[in-house]
Order: structure tokens, then sequence, then C-alpha cells
């Protein structure tokens, strides 16, 4: 087994990184942009007083689902709970940090699924790429993360992107890839430009499909915003992970809760905007 | 020329299609290549003509290659040679922008399942092809609204397509086709999703709208009966090849070989068939000019027991008995005196079904006319002979102008 020297991979990663990190604005732009957008969406998002935030949001979860009263009812009491244990700036700090992610995830996302439609090669290069950010371990992100960016908000969003950003592509690809021939047809026989194919034709049959992914992208981004906790973006991941250091149960299942009912409420809300949408 | 020309369109579907020509020109069949080479010949060197104004219907059996036929003609799908001219431009040699102008402006198609986008309204949808032409919004819901209603839908602008039947989804198809107005309507098996008397309907919807708008009209169908009733001329396709051109006449009468003869075995002659391919030359008199003593002889120098009367123009006024004639002479009355004028008429397009009926519950012959003209008449007999036989009993009488129309 040992005939063959044991090949240097963390070396050469090693080399690679410090090569990367010396070109400029590579990583300061990045880290600018994010940094400002977080630091004011999560100012913004605090100085709205607790009750209005909470009123807002059960009005817009009664509307979105249609005058229903059930997820209404849980927005409600969720964020009150949340609020009367004391978590509400953390949890707004999260997020900030999900809504952050999420979109990086959802902006770069959906033009790389419209690329993979439309290319095979782009789609034979990417989905191997899309495994591999899929496959790898969650935490191991979080390296280069901190090596690039250093530690706190932004390599935190950065490993989050990464994460959550899988599935916009993935359903993107998918969804446009879904559309019946006919209707291509239809399009082209039209003399529709690839432009108005895509935008008039495709992006809206695809629509369903494609915010199915942002759905999901937004739940793997809040289940890394957590991760991302060990390496300084703070929030309610900062509060379980304060409490598994220090064996606290009960601080354990409080932040843990609150992070149950942010997640719930998320994928709720964007899915009754999803089924709301899809009139026909 | 005509309004479409095709020569030599082929159609070969893989990844050397080079090597599968070569032997498709040494004349090697489909199945043979497919073995050969694993490519599938979709369309074999088709070559016809399509006139203005014509209604044109490609025919065939599924696998034959009629739809791929009409998707070259618009190239939706990329031919790998042939040419296709409209109104003399070869489509092949044309940029992606010319091709978009040639599909925005000329040629317009209708889809087997309709094709119609989910989340526009009806409204929408007609208005589309005009949206991507960048035709002004109210101009374009102008045309579109007018263009339903020629399809006689309007009131349903604001539905969505799930909300209609199969049969007005294809309208709104047809509208959008037409919202163009483009001078060719490409139709692939527009009606087969239909059920039978929908579909009925829609054929003879297609022959109210095209005697308005006259439109070429390419129709591609999978059934022998839609074919002969709205097609002027029918081209049968076989694997991938075109086996027969001809008017349904043509098809009918005269099959080119045993696929067509097959084809053709099962057709109900007597929908296909009308009152003017069984009537025959009339023998008349001319009420303005004649008396009955000429009614007389001419009876019975044909030996027939009554006779129609007509004016110097044609026009059909009745009928009379040979008994009434003779009566007529003795008493010296005009032949207008005893005139019948409650007489059997049918119109030249009759279908043959249609007159069983009529003939059979009339006791003299029945007379066909045509803007108050007497074209023809059929006895009996001609009807069964037609249905019989499948050859057109007037064929070598010496028929009066009336077969020709």
């Amino acid at each position: 087994m040992s005939l063959l020297p044991r090949l240097p991979l963390a070396d050469g990663i090693d080399a690679f990184v410090d090569w990367l990190k010396g070109i400029d604005g590579l990583f300061d732009v990045p880290k600018e942009f994010i940094g400002f957008t977080v630091t004011h969406l999560s100012n913004g998002l605090s100085a709205i007083p607790a009750w209005l935030f909470i009123l807002l949001l059960t009005g817009l979860a009664f509307f979105a689902t249609k005058k229903k009263f059930g997820l209404p009812a849980f927005v409600f009491f969720g964020f009150m709970l949340i609020e009367n244990l004391g978590y509400w700036s953390d949890m707004m700090l999260t997020l900030s940090l999900v809504l952050t992610s999420a979109g990086i995830s959802v902006i770069l996302g959906i033009p790389f699924g419209i690329w993979m439609a439309k290319n095979k090669t782009v789609e034979s290069i990417i989905t191997p790429i899309l495994d591999f950010m899929q496959t790898m371990p969650a935490f191991v992100y979080l390296i280069p993360a901190v090596v690039f960016f250093g530690i706190g908000m932004v390599p935190g969003v950065i490993a989050s992107v990464i994460f959550a950003m899988p599935p916009t592509v993935r359903l993107t690809n998918l969804g446009i890839r879904q559309v019946s021939t006919e209707l291509i047809e239809a399009s082209d026989a039209f003399g529709s430009t690839p432009f108005q194919k895509l935008f008039k034709v495709q992006l809206p049959m695809a629509k369903k499909t494609i915010m199915a992914g942002v759905n999901q992208s937004i739940m793997l981004a809040l289940s890394m915003v957590v991760i991302a906790s060990m390496i300084g973006a703070s929030g309610l991941g900062t509060k379980v992970y304060y409490a598994v250091g220090r064996n606290d149960a009960g601080g354990g299942f409080e932040a843990g809760i609150a992070l149950v009912i942010l997640a719930i409420i998320l994928d709720r809300l964007t899915q009754s905007f999803n089924r709301q949408k899809g009139v026909a | 020329m005509g309004k479409i020309k095709v020569e030599n369109l082929t159609k070969i579907f893989g990844k050397k299609p080079k090597k599968a020509l070569e032997l498709l020109n040494k004349n090697t069949s489909k199945d043979e290549i497919l073995k050969q080479t694993g490519m599938t010949v979709g369309v074999n060197q088709a070559s016809f003509e399509v006139q203005d104004g014509e209604i044109f219907v490609i025919m065939g059996l599924s696998g034959s290659g009629k739809s791929t036929l009409v998707r070259l003609l618009n190239r939706l799908i990329e031919p790998t040679t042939g040419n296709v001219w409209i109104d003399g431009v070869d489509l092949a040699a044309m940029g992606a922008k010319e091709l978009r102008e040639v599909r925005r402006k000329k040629l317009s198609m209708v889809f087997q399942k309709f094709g119609l986008f989910p989340f526009r309204t009806v409204l929408e949808n007609v208005e589309y092809g005009l949206e991507v032409q960048g035709v002004e919004k109210d101009e374009r819901k102008a045309t579109a609204i007018s263009s339903l209603e020629l399809v006689g839908l309007s009131g349903y602008e604001h539905m969505y397509p799930n909300e209609l039947s199969g049969g007005m989804q294809q309208r709104v198809g047809l509208a959008r086709a037409l919202a163009n107005d483009p001078d060719v309507l490409l139709m692939d098996e527009a009606f087969s999703a239909l059920d039978p008397l929908i579909r009925k309907d829609m054929q003879d919807e297609l022959l109210d709208l095209q005697q308005k708008m006259q439109k070429t009209i390419i129709f591609i169908t999978h059934d022998l009966d839609e074919a002969l009733r709205i097609g002027d001329r029918i081209t049968i396709m076989k694997d991938g090849s075109i086996v027969q051109i001809g008017t349904p006449e043509d098809i009918l009468t005269n099959p080119e070989n045993d696929y067509v003869e097959r084809f053709v075995e099962d057709v109900d002659r007597s929908k296909v068939f009308t009152a003017s391919h069984v009537m025959k030359r009339p023998e008349t008199v001319n009420a303005e000019k004649d008396g009955p003593r000429v009614a007389m002889q001419r009876m019975k120098d044909t030996g027939i027991s009554s006779i129609y009367v007509t004016n110097r123009k044609k026009e059909l006024l009745g009928i009379v008995s040979a008994e009434e004639v003779s009566k007529a002479v003795k008493e010296n009355h005009s032949l207008l005196d005893i005139i019948e004028k409650n007489v059997p008429t049918v119109h030249p397009d009759t279908p043959l079904h249609e007159l069983f009926d009529v003939v059979s519950t009339s006791p003299i012959p029945v007379a066909v006319v045509e803007d108050g003209l007497l074209k023809g008449i059929i006895i009996r007999g001609a009807v069964l002979a037609a249905l019989s036989s499948g050859q057109e009993v007037n064929k070598d009488e010496s028929t009066t102008e009336a077969s020709a129309s």
C-alpha cells in the first residue's frame, strides 16, 4: 500500500489558498458588500419595534394564505414566545443573515440555472460541482470562509451561500427543461427571440419549480447560519452553540425552539406565496 | 410558382446524417438504414408545391414523417438537405433574424395539443404573436379581440385555457395563429385531440373561415375522412416518403399503389362522393320556346315518363309528366299550365349519405340545383352504383358544365 508516497493534497490546497489570498480585491469587494448588506439589514429590522413586526408578519401571513387563520396564529404566538424568552434581537440578526445569504444564493443561482438549461456543456460541468457542494460536509466550508474573510458575519454568509445555492440552481434548470416541447415550439413558431422565449414562456412556466428551489435555499441558509455561529456569525446559532458548550439543556432548548419557529414561519410563508401566484 | 415550394426535402435524425444520406440516394429502405447506421429517416426527399389559397393536406399514419415535414416548413426542425421556398425565398438560407420575421409575418402554426400558455389568459395567448413583434398594446388587444370573434369565442377573453373545453382551446389556438394575419397556416393534427363531433364542427368552421380568408393552409392529419373532407389536395406519406399527391377524388379513384389502396378501402364513400358525382345530364324542355308536343316527343325519344322544365337560362321551373302532357296536347294547354312546381331538389355538394332519403322516397328523379339552375338529375340506380364501385357514374356521360363545379 505504501509503495506510493502519500500525495501532498493538503499542501497543494494550502498553496492554492495562499495564492488566492494574494489577489487584490478578490475578497475585499464581496467582504465589503456582504458586510454592508447584513449590517444595514439587521439594523433596519431591529429598528422596527417587535410588536409592529409581529403585526406586520401576521397580516402578511393572513393574506398569503388567502385569509386562513392557522398560519397567522402560529406567526403571532411564535413571535410572541420568542420575544417573551428574550431572543428577539438574536432572531433579527439570524433573519438578516438568512435573508442576505438566501438572497445572494437566488441572485446567483437562477442565472446559473438558466445557463445550465440552455447549454448542455454547461450543465455537464455545473452538475458535478453542485453535487460536490451538497455532499461536502457543511463544516468544511467554514474553513475557507475563515481563511479568506476572517471571522464574523461575512464568512458565515459566504459559507451559507455556498451551502444554500445548489437547490435554486438545480430546480431552475429542471423547471426550464420541463417546459413541454409544444410550448417551446409554439413560442418559436411565432417568432420569439431567445430572450422573449425565456421571459415570456420558460421562466413563467418554471416559476413554481424555481420557487420550490428558493424555498429549499432559504431553509438550507437557515441551517448553515446556525452552524456558522462557530466562526462568529452571531444570532440564535450563537446561543445554541454556547448552550452546547456549557451543557445547558434549558438554554439550548429555548434557542433551539426559537430557531424552529423561525424556520417554520419562513418555510410556510414562502410556500404559500408560491401557491398563491400559480393561477393556472 | 406556388406559395410554397418544397424540393428534395430530407431530414435524418442522428449524429452522422451524411452516411445515411448516401444510403438513401442508393434507394436503401428506412429500416435498412436504421439497421446499418442507427439513424432514423424522418422525411425522405419530399417535393411538392402548394398553391396560394389552397388547403393542402399531408396525411399518414404515426411515424410516417408528416409532423416532421410540417416542422421543416418553418424550420422548427432543421432540414438535413433540400429546400423550402416561401414566396420564392429560400428558407434554408435565412439567418435567425430573417427566419423570425418569416415566422412572425408569414407562417403561423396550430398545434395538436393546442400549445397554449397556461399562465396567460385567452386574450394574452392570442396576443402572443403580436406581443413578440412589439405591436403596441391597444392595437394588439383590438386585433386579438377581433380574431377571437372570428372563431366564435367572444366573451371568453379573460378566462384561462384550462377553464375551456378542448374544442374551445383549439379555437384559441386558431385565433392566436390568425391574429398574426399570416399567409400560411400550418396545422399539425390540429383537430386530432378533439372528440369526433367537435372535430366535425371544427372542420366545418375551418372551411367557412377559409372561404372568407383564403389563406394557404397546410393541414396534417392521420384521419383519411378528415383529409378528404377538407383537403383541396392530399399528400399521402409512408415511411417519410410521399406516396401520392392528388385531389381527394384522385386518391379515391386512382390509388397510386397498394398502400394507398388499402388506405382508401375503408373509406365511407357515401361521405366522400357528393350529388355532383352521381348526377346525370338532364333531359329538359324550355318552357319559353317548347310546347307540350316537343315535350312529348322528347320523352318518347329518350323513353322517360317525366321531364324537367326550365327557362332559357336553365333555371328550374318544375316537372311535367307524360300523362299531363298528353292531356295538355288534347286540350291545347301550355306547359306552364300543367307544370308541377313541387319537385325534390338537392345541392351539388350534398354528400351521398344525405341523398338516400330523398332519392328513395321520390317517384321522380331528384333535381340537382345550384343557384336556381338545374345542373343535373339523380336516378336511384346511380347512387347505388357509386357506392358499390367507387366509380363516378357521370364520368363517361356527356355531362353538362355541372360536373366541372
